[in-house]
């Protein structure tokens, strides 16, 4: 009992001095971090949740099935195409249940309608039965991948907007198959930025169709109404014709400039763009322009001269920020797919700050009135618990900066109980001692069996509570997680401190003064 | 320093013999539980029914009443006004809107506008559309189940059989006796609360199987003690280390209910009444399983190995 080998005091009290080490930076102020601390102490601190610092938690659902429906429609464009150059009959064309479908007029076509179709997507596969009924659609591995390429896209997308808006640290990730959390710290009214995330931003340049229609009737052939302002800013309806002159990806970049004081757009396409946009503007010199953003016509300029540069400037009437955030989504790109808010969560900074300020609260009383408890039950033992217990803070705060964990609300709540439920390996092992005392065992066979009987004990009672925080872990959510995190890290170090800590605390006690009763 | 024993050595309370009066109770209990989730049911928070909830500090004491005529006025259906802490702070939870996700975000910023200047400081903005609270009961209810399960694997593998079931049975009552309260008290279920309910399960556990390794090394001790003896034997024998972790735990969750602030406030209070009701579950159901599913002395001895007995027999 007495003899503890060299190499075990060197590891405990290794662990103990990291424990403080990491942990130390935490209880530097932010802002003193950099100058107060010594350079050789790591700088790492907790993260702080959402919930602690303010900020805004957003779940974002990428619409995937409008990737797929879009491709579905092109090949059936390419089918109607195909079908109608070989003169082969059909009916009922249409995409209907994630896949192209039509029906053959004559099953004597039936051979070369096969031939035909497979020529429009070679991922597609295409089944015709006896009957002539046809059916087209994507094998569920490409329409997985078609939809994770979306979801890829979009975060590219987002994070590139979300880059250029200078935020503070805002993190974004992919969850699951088709969503994507977005968290931005120091934001408490996240509208504005939510209403910039989600717009598509598809850009594209048609001419203005110049027949004379009823905005009330539907469109003449090969054109299409769009909404628009006119610039008087009144509220009107244009005829736009269907074809794209150029599209949005062909855009290379775009800023924010003033004409004439009045913000405005520049853009400048590559060298395909160009070329499409010069010979638009070249045949059609005194025709209207329609510049579509999102199925609405942002404006529509006459064509003065033919615009061979490649770049030109897009003269809505914008305010400073709309013109801004349209350079930034036009430098960014257009979504692939729609964008819906699932889930938002906001705090402000004022609440956040309460609730760091009631945890350290709880916590600190918390923790003084176990501390005190423990010596008027235990005396010394007690003592040595405590000196433990503030070991083991010391290794959760040093373990949750080492490994960047998030530290939340739930999560200060979980310390908070770890610090009541901390004590009880201790509790287990003093119990268990004052129990072989009183059967007539010296002191230091008490304390050896004491320690040697309730380790097996300590290990079955935590490891069922390890395996509830693993579980939380799991299937909780943002700050759920964060409580199974901090409930398993103080389980883990409160069996290293409770056991190995005091037990090492003892032996030196035993050691130095040889007592003849134990004082428990 | 003088040590204080809260509880006296060699106490001998007959636990074991409350067993009828205890099994009352937590029949009550339970009846109790079903009936109010029966009737009342629980009261969801938005984490799994959607909504928005949104926290309001306004300037000087709020005026409920007019809040609620305001948010009325935007007719999105039921509109639920609290005070929250304190006189300044309101609480405002509106349910799920028709329309899908968009919908639930158009409500925030109507609410916005319709409050105006009268808010200070908005606290707090949650909303949970339709999908994802459907998806958060679902995981909820995973892990509770896969945590009994799990629980229950683990001491079966520890100790025999009847101990996993008594253990299962003890937590059982302990979970639906936690949310038995929660619905009779109308206390908003939410994802902490979820997060309350397995933690009490882990401590329940925990509880329990202090006991039964008391139990398990008292039937290897005492060949031919009666069961209900050595029951409460085992129960006696725990009982300082039961009320010295109570204690403690019950200290730093008090804190935590009193000055932990509002949001954590029902948490703290699921986690009080769980530690009290796994303490009690360990001793009188737990344990008492034990005896009605016929553990005896005798039928551990293949638990036995030879250094244990050496150790026995040398006291």
């Amino acid at each position: 009992m007495l003899y503890f080998a060299r190499w075990k005091i060197v590891v405990i009290l290794a662990i103990c001095v990291l424990g403080l080490i990491y942990a130390s930076p935490n209880f530097w102020r932010a802002d003193n971090l950099s100058t107060d601390l010594p350079s050789w102490i790591p700088h790492k601190t907790v993260n702080l949740g959402l919930d602690l610092q303010g900020g805004a938690h957003l779940l974002i659902e990428v619409q995937t099935g409008a990737v797929l429906q879009e491709r579905l429609e092109a090949v059936e464009d390419s089918v109607r195409r195909s079908l109608r150059n070989a003169r082969i009959g059909y009916q009922g064309l249409g995409v209907r249940n994630k896949a192209v479908v039509f029906a053959l007029r004559d099953t004597g076509d039936l051979g070369q309608a096969r031939q035909l179709v497979v020529e429009g997507d070679n991922l597609v596969t295409v089944e015709i039965d006896a009957s002539g009924a046809a059916r087209l659609e994507y094998p569920p591995e490409v329409v997985v991948d078609i939809e994770s390429a979306a979801v890829e896209q979009t975060l590219e997308i987002l994070r590139i907007r979300l880059n250029e808006l200078g935020l503070r640290e805002p993190t974004i990730q992919r969850h699951g198959a088709d969503r994507i959390i977005v968290q931005l710290p120091g934001i408490d009214d996240p509208d504005a930025i939510k209403a910039l995330l989600t717009q598509t931003a598809k850009l594209t340049f048609h001419l203005l169709d110049q027949r004379n229609a009823d905005p009330a009737a539907t469109a003449p052939p090969g054109a299409r109404w769009h909404k628009g302002t006119d610039s008087f800013e009144q509220e009107i309806d244009y005829l736009v014709e269907k074809r794209v002159r150029v599209s949005g990806e062909r855009l290379v970049d775009a800023q924010q400039t003033f004409q004439d004081g009045q913000p405005v757009v520049s853009f400048r396409f590559d060298s395909v763009g160009a070329r499409q946009f010069g010979r638009t503007t070249g045949e059609h010199v005194g025709r209207p322009l329609a510049i579509v953003l999102d199925n609405e016509v942002i404006s529509a300029p006459r064509i003065n001269e033919p615009i061979l540069g490649g770049s030109g400037i897009i003269s809505g009437s914008f305010t400073l920020t709309e013109a801004q955030n349209l350079a930034l989504l036009l430098r960014a790109g257009a979504l692939p797919a729609p964008l819906v808010y699932l889930e938002e969560r906001t705090v402000g900074p004022g609440l956040g700050q309460d609730s760091i300020d009631a945890g350290k609260a709880a916590s600190i009383i918390g923790m003084v009135a176990v501390l005190v408890f423990m010596v008027v039950v235990y005396g010394l033992f007690g003592l040595m618990a405590n000196i433990a217990l503030v070991f083991n803070m010391a290794l959760i705060f040093g373990a949750l900066s080492l490994l960047q964990a998030t530290l939340t609300l739930p999560g200060i709540a979980g310390i908070v109980l770890t610090i009541g439920m901390a004590v009880d390996a201790n509790v287990l092992i003093f119990e268990r001692i004052r129990e072989e005392a009183r059967v007539g065992r010296g002191v230091i066979g008490a304390i050896d069996a004491g320690y040697d009987r309730a380790l097996k004990t300590i290990i079955d009672a935590n490891l069922t509570t390890l395996i509830a925080a693993a579980l939380l872990f799991w299937f909780g959510s943002g700050p759920v997680k964060g409580f199974a995190v901090t409930l398993a890290i103080g389980i883990l170090t409160s069996m290293f401190t409770a056991i190995w800590v005091t037990r090492l605390m003892v032996v030196f006690w035993v050691r130095r003064r040889r007592p003849q009763l134990l004082p428990i | 320093m003088r040590p204080l024993r809260l509880i006296p050595p060699d106490t001998s309370f007959r636990f074991i013999a409350l067993r009828k009066r205890a099994y009352i109770v937590s029949i009550l209990m339970i009846l109790a539980s079903a009936a109010s989730l029966a009737t009342q049911g629980l009261n969801f928070g938005i984490d799994f029914v959607g909504g928005t909830l949104i926290e309001v500090r306004t300037d000087g004491p709020a005026d409920i009443q007019a809040m609620r005529q305001i948010l009325s006025a935007l007719d999105r259906g039921e509109v639920g006004l609290q005070e929250f802490g304190q006189p300044t702070d309101v609480l405002i939870r509106i349910q799920q809107q028709p329309g899908g996700d968009a919908a639930q975000q158009a409500t925030v910023a109507a609410v916005k506008s319709a409050l105006g200047d009268s808010v200070e400081e908005y606290r707090r903005v949650e909303v949970v559309g339709p999908k994802v609270g459907g998806e958060l009961i679902e995981a909820g209810a995973i892990s509770v189940g896969l945590a009994l399960l799990a629980i229950m694997a683990y001491i079966w593998f520890r100790f025999e059989w009847q101990f996993g079931v008594g253990a299962v049975l003890a937590l059982a009552h302990d979970v639906v006796t936690t949310v038995g309260v929660f619905a009779l008290l109308q206390l908003e279920f939410n994802l902490s609360t979820v997060a309350a309910v397995l933690t009490i399960a882990g401590y329940s556990i925990n509880d329990t199987v202090v006991v039964f390794d008391r139990v398990r090394e008292n039937l290897r001790r005492f060949k031919t003690l009666p069961m209900t003896d050595l029951l409460n034997r085992s129960v006696n024998e725990t009982l300082s280390r039961t009320v010295v972790t109570s204690a403690t735990t019950l200290l730093a969750l008090f804190a935590l209910f009193f000055l932990g602030g509002e949001v954590i406030r029902d948490f703290a209070f699921a986690m009080i009444w769980g530690v009290i009701i796994g303490t009690y579950s360990s001793i009188w159901i737990a344990s008492t399983t034990l005896l009605w599913m016929g553990v005896r002395p005798s039928a551990s001895d293949e638990l036995l190995d030879d250094a244990e007995i050496a150790r026995t027999l040398g006291d």
